[in-house]
């Protein structure tokens, strides 16, 4: 399997997965953001060449399955510690813009 | 006692026992140390009233005789581990205000131990580039000008991400200091700096409390100015940790112990795609004079293919960015970090992230989004993760000709602050030698053994097999030892 043909990296597509990673690029930058992320993906194409056929992907380095934890309660009663570092609170709240007409 | 930032852990240590000076004697030392250091801008925050405090906690602790493996140590945490009550920025305007409610378990573990932490050390944003260029705090300044008139003229990187800790290291502003190592960000630093990185295994060192960029290549790591000061730091560090589902359930050798046994008979894997177009000639014939080195010890020098190397940086700009998207989404201006208000809750969080991340950590949050979306999800992600279980097929089949295997840390010297700055690809290159170890886990290390006819150190790499920390440090201290590198740079507090 190669690479999808995908159309050189423009201002839409930046537009669109800037929409999508909610950051926030201004259309003045678009362009030149575009230039950069045309260069890594021009880049990483290298990978074309790598004949994967019949390789299971991997999502890290060790085979174990990931040990879980007991499911218990092992903390709380933290509320002002978690919402130490908040930006906007209330009472025991985070705070964010109204969301709801 | 001018000379006491002179001495290096293993000789520190002795002189604390011997009680030829006091932990608050060091810490006072120190403190001046890291003040003199200021030029460097290393540190993003200094704590000069703790280090003086736990000193005297350590004092009390050894005349008890209660005294930890690294009581009295000085040291300097990269920005990345949370710090109880100390700002944590990750070099990141997001998190400029950001101060933990709680430890990470590597610094617990090393408060444990009696360290003295002399503040907290500037890198990358987010451990993410490789000349510490992209802190938002200010470029690190390497201690090393070099001898030609062109470089001694400019100001150079200490490499990254962990260049604070690389630069505080080699100016002996700290004993030593923490790194994380994400693609190479604890070798590739010593590497331009004349100093030791380590990064263990995946998995040897808990993740808990480190700000996470690519979770399944982050490590905790070193940046020391000996082999045997790494050892003595890993031992602590390391352990099992039930905060991190990755974390090992196994035991802590001793790592010191390691160092300085032989080499004979060690089978030494030189990989021939490491030997690249267009890398200078200064750093193959410092690897050339590694093997030599490493032969004359009575290791059995063994020639290796690791036929998919030149896929490694490629898998590794897929990868990271995809990690780290994913992780990074988590500063949404609402629970923590910087908060740009805007229209509505959306417009928010666009504003609050486009605001606090720096252009690298952006490109990559950008990349990382495209090649997890749909549509592009199998012809980018996907591949990577195939060609990632290529990779480590590759070093699989080398380790069963060899034990270790050494090459070049970096492609070349430290450069100068502002360049390799045209295209992000262009830095990307310099993590070339070290990405591989980190898509494979395995862990690895960097030793300085010369100065390139420029004037600026050069390191080489051992890396060995997974859970083989113990080869590893006797491979490099036996490297360390032939090498003997007591070079030092111009600026040193």
């Amino acid at each position: 399997m190669g690479f999808v043909q995908y159309a050189p990296m423009d201002t839409e597509t930046v537009a669109r997965v800037a929409r999508l990673a909610r950051l926030a690029v201004s259309p003045d930058q678009q362009k030149a953001v575009a230039g950069e992320l045309g260069q890594i993906l021009a880049f990483v194409e290298q990978l074309n060449s790598v004949d994967v056929t019949g390789i299971k992907p991997v999502a890290g380095v060790h085979d174990d399955a990931l040990r879980q934890r007991d499911d218990v309660v092992n903390d709380g009663n933290c509320a002002a510690d978690i919402l130490q570092n908040a930006p906007q609170t209330m009472a025991d709240f985070f705070v964010v813009p109204k969301v709801v007409e | 006692m001018s000379t006491l930032t002179d001495l290096n852990m293993q000789q520190l240590l002795v002189g604390l026992q011997k009680k030829d000076f006091s932990a608050l004697e060091v810490a006072k030392t120190y403190n001046a140390a890291v003040e003199k250091a200021a030029p460097l801008n290393a540190f993003i925050t200094t704590t000069p009233e703790q280090a003086l405090k736990q000193a005297a906690e350590s004092d009390a602790r050894r005349a008890a005789g209660k005294a930890g493996a690294l009581e009295g140590v000085p040291l300097g945490i990269k920005d990345m581990f949370c710090t109880k009550g100390v700002r944590t920025t990750a070099s990141s305007k997001m998190l400029e205000n950001f101060v933990p409610t709680y430890e990470s378990t590597v610094t617990q573990k090393l408060f444990d131990a009696g360290i003295v932490s002399l503040g907290k050390l500037s890198c990358d944003e987010f451990a993410m580039g490789a000349s510490n260029i992209t802190s938002a705090y200010g470029p690190v300044i390497n201690p090393w000008t070099g001898a030609d008139p062109v470089h001694a003229a400019r100001q150079l990187v200490p490499g990254g991400s962990s260049g604070g800790s690389s630069a505080a290291v080699a100016a002996h502003a700290v004993v030593a200091a923490t790194g994380t190592d994400t693609g190479g960000s604890c070798r590739q630093p010593a590497a331009l700096t004349g100093t030791v990185g380590m990064k263990p295994t995946y998995g040897r060192c808990s993740r808990w409390g480190i700000v996470a960029f690519a979770s399944s290549l982050d490590q905790a790591g070193t940046l020391t100015r000996t082999v045997w000061d790494s050892a003595k730091m890993l031992e602590v560090m390391a352990g099992f940790d039930d905060k991190d589902s990755t974390s090992a359930d196994r035991p802590v050798p001793s790592f010191t112990g390691a160092c300085g046994q032989s080499v004979k008979g060690l089978r030494v894997g030189i990989p021939r795609e490491y030997r690249l177009d267009g890398i200078p000639d200064y750093v193959n014939k410092a690897w050339d004079d590694g093997i030599a080195m490493l032969k004359n010890a009575g290791a059995e020098i063994v020639d290796i293919s690791l036929p998919n190397t030149a896929a490694a940086l490629p898998v590794y700009y897929i990868i990271a960015p995809a990690e780290a998207s994913s992780n990074l989404a988590r500063y949404d201006g609402v629970r923590f970090g910087l908060r740009v208000p805007g229209k509505n809750l959306i417009d928010t969080y666009e504003q609050s992230r486009g605001a606090g991340f720096g252009p690298e950590v952006r490109r990559r949050i950008l990349i990382g989004t495209y090649v997890l979306s749909a549509g592009y999800y199998d012809a980018y992600y996907l591949k990577a993760q195939q060609v990632r279980a290529k990779l480590m097929a590759d070093f699989k089949a080398a380790y069963e000709k060899c034990d270790v295997i050494l090459a070049p840390t970096a492609p070349d010297t430290a450069f100068g602050i502002g360049e390799k700055t045209a295209d992000p690809v262009q830095m990307y290159l310099e993590d070339v030698f070290t990405v591989t170890a980190n898509l494979v886990g395995i862990p690895a290390m960097s030793v300085p053994v010369g100065l390139a006819p420029n004037g600026l150190p050069l390191g080489l790499q051992i890396m060995a097999r997974n859970w083989e920390e113990e080869t590893m440090f006797r491979a490099a201290s036996a490297l360390e030892s032939a090498a003997g590198f007591s070079a030092k740079p111009p600026f040193r507090v």
